[in-house]
């Protein structure tokens, strides 16, 4: 069980405060989840043919400069961006190759996120420990989600923390607890679909992974989890231009939403929304079961 | 904390500086000097608060309530100037919690006496498990309210969601606007001399005008999950 | 001509499949085509304390003298967060069961037999008696799905209060009392019209999940001002995820119901085919509470199929702080006893078979509404034998206990155990007898 939080700015100064408010949103979601925390940021986009990827490692004396040494002989590639045991690292070249480079050349690194703007942090740390060895209040972006964690049936690791992402831009936060997802898990490793940890939420986030790229748009993966997926759920997902949130039918586990002219918040609970600028006198609603409702940034 | 010394009859409690247990055991230790009308300032969705209050006392909450604002409320007239979170009103006894909001989940889950009066809307479960409290939404309300509702009065000038009713009781449901679906054994019912009376009442007392109680439609259990009958499994 | 029931002969053979209880089973169902509900707990043999033994002291080991030195009994429950935690004199607690299910004769008899011999009872699904109140010096006080009589005075009457979030006979089920049993008090109690089948929910109204129940819990001590520990009861099924979303969720004391566990009412395939047998539950609470740095500090209460002060014991051997019981209990006071088979019989039961409960004719008095009946209980009767088996329970386990060489029985160990089989050593993590074999743990 857990708290979530999505933030999405409409203006140019929250996106500059993005980090400083969904850390405050994060603070007030640690007594539902604190076991573990993580974030999905939006930010600072590659130029397309270039990705982005999120890499954690278990070593706390990382030598990323070596690692960018390589990629940069192998592909070109950016100056690392490091947070704590993260790095964030643009490459000139496709996700794809660079997941596929990185997996035979530092196998023991974990590939958090790979994109064009998607920048995954997450670690089994106290949400507040997180908050600040990640320097949340530094970080700018567009949108970003955020997850407390209470571990139900799978492991207390940073792998088994949320967000999870399965495809490129993508990731998922989940509150509550799914009942048929070891079934699902299966049947989606057939489909090639790979998996790290037991744990639920990575299931729903492989599943949808899997209808997108069977052809589907967000909006019907996720209606397809109404079909597909047994359980109680509410589901935050972040996408390259946006995001998303679903609860399913019986809507057991809450949502609250919120939006001022400056930003769009989904979260577990109020008083995660009481802390950003304006909530107050934000129009607030809980979201419908089963239906799905999503926010994107109009193309520029 | 003591009662505010000013002598005055009017206390203010602001949640920014002041430890919500504090808030509740000033309210659980009113004494006949103490002041009969308290102003919550800063509640900035917290949880519990003005939980378990047993006094004949006023109690205005200036904001958003988190979960279980006035749960267990006995006497005490609270109103939430804001949205109210899960189970607003929980267990209430008596007594009044008006919500000028929405409310959220499983509003007056379990109630057995009293009103909860909610000038927005509520979402789903409302009055789920009631047991003699009387909720009157201005507004709609969401899926499964009134579920297994056993005792008591629900109200609602708008919509109501699907399984409306679902296993009810002996409460009486009155919905002005459209039901999405009725739940297992709820039905509609007839709504006789008396039905008007006591809705008209309901109104009144939760000042709502603007309707009339010829608008409403009544719905109540069909008594047919009362002792178990095998052909009707299926509504299990 | 032969039937199963009346006597063998050479040439008739039984089937294990397919046995006297079996086909009674399939054309009761055949003839009522509903599912058959009972009270009782489960009546199968799984593995259990039987299966375990104690390595008591020979020349490597010490005893205590059994007279003259010390074997304390006495626990404390709830210090983690109540300012009024309980203190018992015996790890030994009467579980939740309701007036409703019981008579208000059975429920006061409960409350003296527990505060004679000072510990405390539990109100179950139908709210706090004033005879349990008065008669129970300490009670703990359910707050169920159906939330049927919650009400905040008797939350601050009590002396702690117990989330159940489900019970071992039925886990993921809700309570149930057939309309027989609703007579006017138990319809009032519980604001239901009289004489009509009670329908249960399986889920609080107003929180799903861990994460809520944490603020559950925050609201019961806000109205109880912090004095009372919190309890959260769970049926033995996912223990080691259970207890510790409990702990995480902010309970002072965990109540772990194993599959064995009794109840007033339920289906005969949940009783028998739903839960994990207390023995395979207990290890991994307690693996969970070592993990979080709980043991001990929140308190595991294990029950489930509790009936002498060998089972205590080896609970305790394997972690419990205390246990509770409930069948034992209500068997102590009389259910099934002999002395009524007359009545038994004239309703098709028999002394020692007696498990329809949820009938609400018990000749003894103890499960039943009709007040004619429970006037045959005799409640100052029915407190001494319960107090008196819990005493002999006590004893028993001391004497275990002070062979062990334990001076507290709370410093009974996991390593005083063996097991008679490779289940009990494997659900028990404790060798099999003569071996140093654990199943599982070292090959």
């Amino acid at each position: 069980m857990c708290g979530i939080a999505g933030l999405f700015s409409k203006t140019t100064d929250l996106e500059a405060q993005l980090g400083a408010h969904l850390g405050e949103m994060l603070l007030q979601l640690g007594d539902r989840g604190p076991d573990s925390a993580g974030v999905a940021f939006y930010r600072n986009p590659v130029p397309s043919g270039s990705s982005k990827v999120a890499l954690h490692s278990a070593d706390p004396r990382q030598d990323w400069h070596a690692v960018h040494a390589a990629l940069s002989t192998a592909f070109g590639a950016g100056e690392p961006e490091v947070r704590a045991s993260h790095a964030v690292i643009a490459v000139e070249t496709g996700a794809d190759d660079v997941v596929r480079w990185l997996r035979e050349r530092y196998p023991e690194l974990r590939v958090m996120s790979a994109g064009e703007a998607i920048e995954l942090y997450k670690e089994a740390v106290l949400p507040r420990e997180f908050v600040e060895r990640f320097e949340l209040a530094t970080m700018d972006g567009s949108h970003a989600l955020g997850h407390t964690r209470m571990a139900t049936e799978s492991k207390v690791t940073t792998d088994g923390s949320h967000p999870f992402s399965t495809g490129l831009d993508l990731c998922l936060v989940h509150n509550g607890s799914l009942s048929n997802h070891n079934r699902l898990r299966e049947q989606l490793r057939a489909e090639g679909i790979e998996f790290q940890t037991e744990n639920d939420t990575e299931v729903a986030a492989g599943y949808l992974t899997w209808r997108m790229r069977e052809g589907a748009t967000l909006e019907q993966a996720l209606e397809g989890c109404l079909e597909d997926l047994d359980g109680f759920y509410t589901f935050a997902v972040g996408t390259a231009d946006g995001f998303a949130v679903l609860r399913d039918p019986i809507a057991c586990k809450p949502a609250v939403m919120a939006e001022t002219d400056d930003w769009v918040a989904m979260a577990s609970e109020y008083r995660a929304i009481a802390v950003l600028p304006g909530a107050e006198t934000a129009e607030t609603w809980e979201p419908e079961p089963g239906r799905v409702y999503s926010w994107e940034r109009a193309p520029v | 904390m003591a009662a505010p010394a000013s002598g005055l009859d009017f206390a203010e409690i602001d949640l920014a500086e002041t430890p919500l247990r504090e808030l509740n055991a000033a309210l659980h230790a009113l004494a006949d000097g103490s002041p009969k009308h308290w102003r919550i300032l800063n509640p900035r969705g917290a949880h519990a608060i003005a939980v378990g209050v047993d006094a004949p006392v006023d109690i205005e909450i200036d904001g958003h309530a988190g979960y279980y604002c006035a749960g267990m409320n006995k006497q005490a007239t609270v109103r939430v100037h804001g949205n109210a979170g899960v189970g607003v009103a929980e267990n209430i006894m008596s007594g009044s919690v008006v919500v000028e909001g929405n409310a959220s989940q499983s509003a007056g889950a379990s109630g057995h006496g009293g009103l909860l009066s909610i000038r927005g809307s509520a979402s789903a479960r409302c009055g789920i498990s009631m047991k003699g409290v009387d909720i009157v939404v201005r507004g709609s309300v969401g899926h499964m309210s009134a579920f297994m509702a056993q005792k008591g009065r629900l109200v609602v000038c708008g919509d109501a969601g699907d399984a409306l009713g679902d296993s009810i009781y002996e409460a009486r449901l009155y919905v002005r606007g459209s039901v999405a679906s009725l739940g297992a054994d709820c039905i509609e019912k007839e709504m006789r001399d008396e039905h008007m009376a006591e809705l008209a009442d309901l109104l009144e007392r939760a000042e709502v005008t603007e309707v009339e109680a010829g608008d409403f439609r009544r719905y109540g259990s069909a008594r047919r999950l009362y002792n178990f009958d095998i052909d009707n499994a299926g509504a299990y | 001509m032969a039937t199963a029931t009346s006597g063998w002969r050479p040439g008739l053979r039984e089937s294990a499949l397919y046995d006297r209880n079996v086909i009674h089973a399939i054309q009761r169902a055949a003839a009522e085509g509903i599912y058959d509900i009972r009270g009782f707990g489960a009546k199968r043999r799984v593995p259990h304390f039987d299966d375990l033994l104690f390595l008591g002291a020979s020349i490597s080991r010490y005893p205590l003298e059994g007279y003259r030195e010390r074997c304390d009994t006495d626990v404390v429950l709830g210090d983690r967060h109540a300012r009024k935690p309980l203190h018992l004199k015996i790890p030994i607690t009467i579980a939740g069961m309701s007036f409703g299910a019981l008579s208000g004769p059975a429920k006061e008899a409960l409350g003296r037999g527990a505060s004679a011999v000072g510990t405390s009872t539990t109100t179950g699904d139908g709210g706090m008696t004033p005879e349990e109140r008065g008669h129970s010096d300490v009670l703990v006080y359910q707050l169920l799905p159906s939330r049927y009589g919650m009400n905040p005075d008797d939350l601050r009457k009590a002396d702690a209060i117990e989330i159940v979030v489900g019970q071992g006979a039925k886990p993921g089920g809700g309570g149930m009392l057939l309309g027989q049993k609703i007579s006017d008090r138990v319809a009032e109690m519980r604001d239901l019209p009289k004489g009509i089948d009670q329908r249960s929910a399986c889920r609080h109204p107003d929180w799903t999940g861990p994460d809520d129940m944490e603020i559950k819990i925050q609201e019961l001590r806000e109205i109880t001002d912090w004095e009372k520990p919190v309890f959260v009861k769970v049926a033995a099924s996912r223990p080691y995820y259970d207890v510790a979303l409990a702990v995480k969720a902010g309970a002072d004391v965990v109540v772990l119901d194993g599959m064995q566990g009794g109840t007033a009412a339920t289906q005969e395939v949940f009783i028998e085919h739903a839960g994990i047998p207390t023995l395979a539950a207990i290890r991994p609470a307690v693996d969970a509470l070592v993990e979080l740095g709980m043991h001990r500090k929140v308190q595991l209460i294990v029950s489930g199929g509790i009936r002498s002060g060998a089972d205590v014991a080896k609970a305790l051997a394997l972690g419990a702080d205390a246990v509770s019981i409930g069948v034992a209990a209500l068997i102590a006071m009389g259910d099934n006893s002999p002395e009524h088979e007359e009545g038994y019989t004239e309703i098709g039961a028999s002394a020692g078979f007696y498990d329809d409960w949820h009938e609400g004719r018990d000749p003894a008095g103890i499960s039943t509404q009709i007040d004619e009946l429970a006037a045959r209980f005799d409640p100052e009767l029915g407190g001494r034998r319960l107090a008196n088996y819990l005493r002999t329970m006590v004893l028993e386990t001391q004497t275990l206990a002070r062979a062990c060489g334990k001076s507290h029985v709370h410093n009974l160990e996991p390593e005083d155990l063996v097991a008679l089989t490779a289940e009990a050593a494997a659900m028990a993590r404790v060798p099999l007898a003569g071996t140093s074999w654990i199943p599982g743990l070292n090959e």
